[in-house]
């Protein structure tokens, strides 16, 4: 008798009772349950939302892999900045990836692991069966926050999280906020010094701090807000080989698992491109402002207001933020003209924050949030537009 | 209850639990989100509350027969501020840095939904002795929930309890502090005494589902 045979029997045995759910989650999970759909239904269709969640954990998957090694190689070339003359030979190392198991592999599992814990618990209570809204939810966390994390600061966040940005609404397509973000951005208000500064993007730079062997963890944002030039090339920008949280930093394999997500019809392609097209607009202005002498070399926005349209896209979190937080499709608008303006808004407000923020020079996490309070007053919006252009055009017949 | 028929009895309860004025009726939110960041504070401006409105209600509803009720708000604004204003002289007097700390929510305690609310709906049809326990009860009900909230928010946001530090010293790292635990810098942002309120509201309605309302 197989595992698959035992589960079935344990979720025969426990039919009905309040731990049911726990078992069913755990059955459905690992294999494709021996229910099957019966009655008059006429619509079938292959994806699920258990599938729909598992098309976007592999399409994060490279980024987790290459998150694991760029915190061994950002640490090691923090300590020896000579490795960053020769990338590809030094960063796919047993070196890199032991770091990375070892500082993002515990990430990954606490942010399952609690979520998970909160979800079942939730399920017992209510007496509902688990839902799979964490799965992605849990991949997501540990990419968007920086390697040295510490781990009870992480579960208190995902309680947090899933509870008052899930579970209170209602569970899984209820939520009016992003999990995930919601997460992210519960870390950045409670432990502000464990989210943001020069220290915490690479590994070990916080014990370091302040000892004869102390080194930098400096980001690019960072840099540039305080009008430092920075060593990275733009072909390190856009591979990733940069300090940042631990998945956010390739926009290669951002773009790659963009590619994949469009092409199964799971993320939206608009919402995609008119995130990178606001946040150009907005580079791009910034940009005018600069040509135009309106500040000066002194001026504390002059860093980033500088920094070129195109590069603003690469760096910081925006190009992780558009393709896997902006689709996210309980939390973005729904209708096609609102996903424009949704995403249009999301990059505009993501640069505008990045640039005008004294204390953390980055926004993408806030300005999905802000749009996604907005989100169903763009829909209205939207849907009464095409309510009154449609009684428009009746009228005109009649008369 | 022997001191109090059972009429009486329950203008203090209610407010307390089943009708109590930040929780249920959602009165008096602002000054619950702004002052609660620190233990001491939540208690002196609920026994400020709890000054202002068991006197108020006596007053109005010692007055209620010749207030003419065109005016009625004028008078009861007039009264509500001038307890106020004893309410703030007493807290400068006495214990400045706190009122420093309470600024301008002292003075908008006139303001207060709750007070004016409680002069509207009770001391204008009321004596006087039935008001006072209506007040009474109404500012410990708004007390309780502030000095919970200001507990955790305090305990968990600075690592403090009216200035004493039980959690140990975050700089000297001591105690808790010692095996790598901070304090929550969003428990200091009035969002999470928002949080914290809608918090005790859950907790209160599954204890009691008569209190949610049907759809």
């Amino acid at each position: 008798m197989g595992l698959k045979q035992n589960l079935h029997n344990l979720k025969e045995k426990y039919k009905g009772t309040k731990m049911a759910p726990a078992f069913n989650a755990i059955h459905t999970f690992l294999y494709l349950p021996n229910e099957v759909t019966h009655g008059g239904t006429h619509i079938k269709a292959a994806d699920d939302l258990k599938r729909t969640m598992n098309i976007v954990i592999m399409a994060l998957i490279p980024c987790l892999i290459f998150g694991m090694f760029n915190a061994g190689y950002q640490h090691y070339a923090a300590i020896d900045g000579s490795l960053r003359a020769d990338v590809l030979a030094n960063f796919f190392t047993w070196d890199n990836l032991w770091i990375g198991i070892i500082k993002v592999l515990p990430l990954v599992i606490v942010s399952y692991g609690v979520g998970l814990a909160v979800e079942f618990v939730f399920a017992v209570i209510k007496g509902h069966e688990v839902e799979e809204g964490y799965l992605v939810t849990g991949m997501l966390v540990p990419l968007i926050v920086p390697v040295d994390t510490p781990l009870w600061m992480l579960a208190v966040a995902v309680i947090f999280g899933v509870v008052i940005g899930k579970e209170v609404f209602g569970g899984t397509g209820m939520n009016i906020l992003n999990p995930a973000l919601t997460i992210r951005a519960f870390l950045f208000f409670a432990y502000p010094t464990w989210m943001s500064g020069d220290k915490v993007w690479v590994y070990d730079a916080v014990n370091r701090a302040g000892t004869a062997d102390a080194i930098s963890g400096e980001t690019i944002l960072g840099s540039y807000a305080q009008n430092q030039e920075v060593i990275y090339s733009t072909w390190d920008k856009f591979m990733g080989f940069i300090p940042g949280s631990v998945g956010e930093t390739s926009t290669l394999l951002i773009l790659l698992g963009a590619a994949f997500l469009i092409f199964t019809k799971i993320g939206s392609w608009r919402i995609i491109v008119s995130t990178f097209l606001g946040a150009a607009v907005m580079g791009l202005i910034f940009n005018q402002v600069v040509a135009a002498d309106v500040i000066t070399e002194s001026s504390k926005f002059y860093g980033l207001m500088n920094t070129v349209w195109w590069e603003h896209l690469m760096i910081g979190g925006l190009a992780f933020g558009a393709v896997y937080m902006a689709t996210d499709p309980v939390t973005a608008s729904q209708t096609n003209k609102g996903k424009w303006i949704y995403g249009f808004l999301i990059g505009f407000i993501s640069i505008m924050i990045r640039v005008f923020n004294p204390a953390y020079p980055e926004g993408v996490f806030l300005a999905i949030l802000l749009m996604n309070v907005f989100a169903p007053t763009i829909d209205h919006y939207v849907v009464q537009g095409n309510v009154k252009k449609r009684l428009k055009r009746t009228k005109v017949k009649t008369a | 209850m022997g001191l109090l028929s059972k009429k009486d009895a329950a203008l203090i309860k209610d407010p307390l639990f089943d009708n109590n004025p930040i929780t249920i009726q959602v009165l008096g939110i602002c000054s619950a989100l702004a002052i609660t960041a620190e233990l001491k504070a939540s208690i002196v401006m609920s026994i400020s509350v709890m000054f202002v409105l068991g006197l108020g209600n006596v007053v109005i509803s010692l007055m209620r027969n010749i207030i003419p009720s065109k005016i009625r708000i004028i008078v009861q604004l007039i009264v509500v501020a001038t307890l106020v204003i004893i309410v703030d002289l007493v807290l400068k007097a006495f214990a400045y840095e706190l009122s420093k700390t309470l600024s301008v929510f002292v003075g908008l305690i006139i303001t207060n939904c709750i007070i004016m609310g409680r002069f509207e709906a009770f001391a204008l049809g009321n004596g006087p002795w039935r008001s006072f326990l209506d007040g009474i009860g109404n500012s410990v009900g708004y007390g309780v929930i502030l000095i919970i909230v200001g507990f955790f928010r305090e305990l968990l946001g600075s690592g403090t309890l009216l200035g004493f530090k039980v959690l140990g010293d975050p700089i000297e790292k001591t105690g808790l502090y010692a095996i790598g635990y901070e304090n929550n810098g969003f428990m200091l942002l009035s969002p999470m005494a928002l949080i914290v309120v809608g918090i005790i509201i859950w907790i209160q309605r599954t204890k009691n589902k008569s209190l949610i309302e049907e759809h």
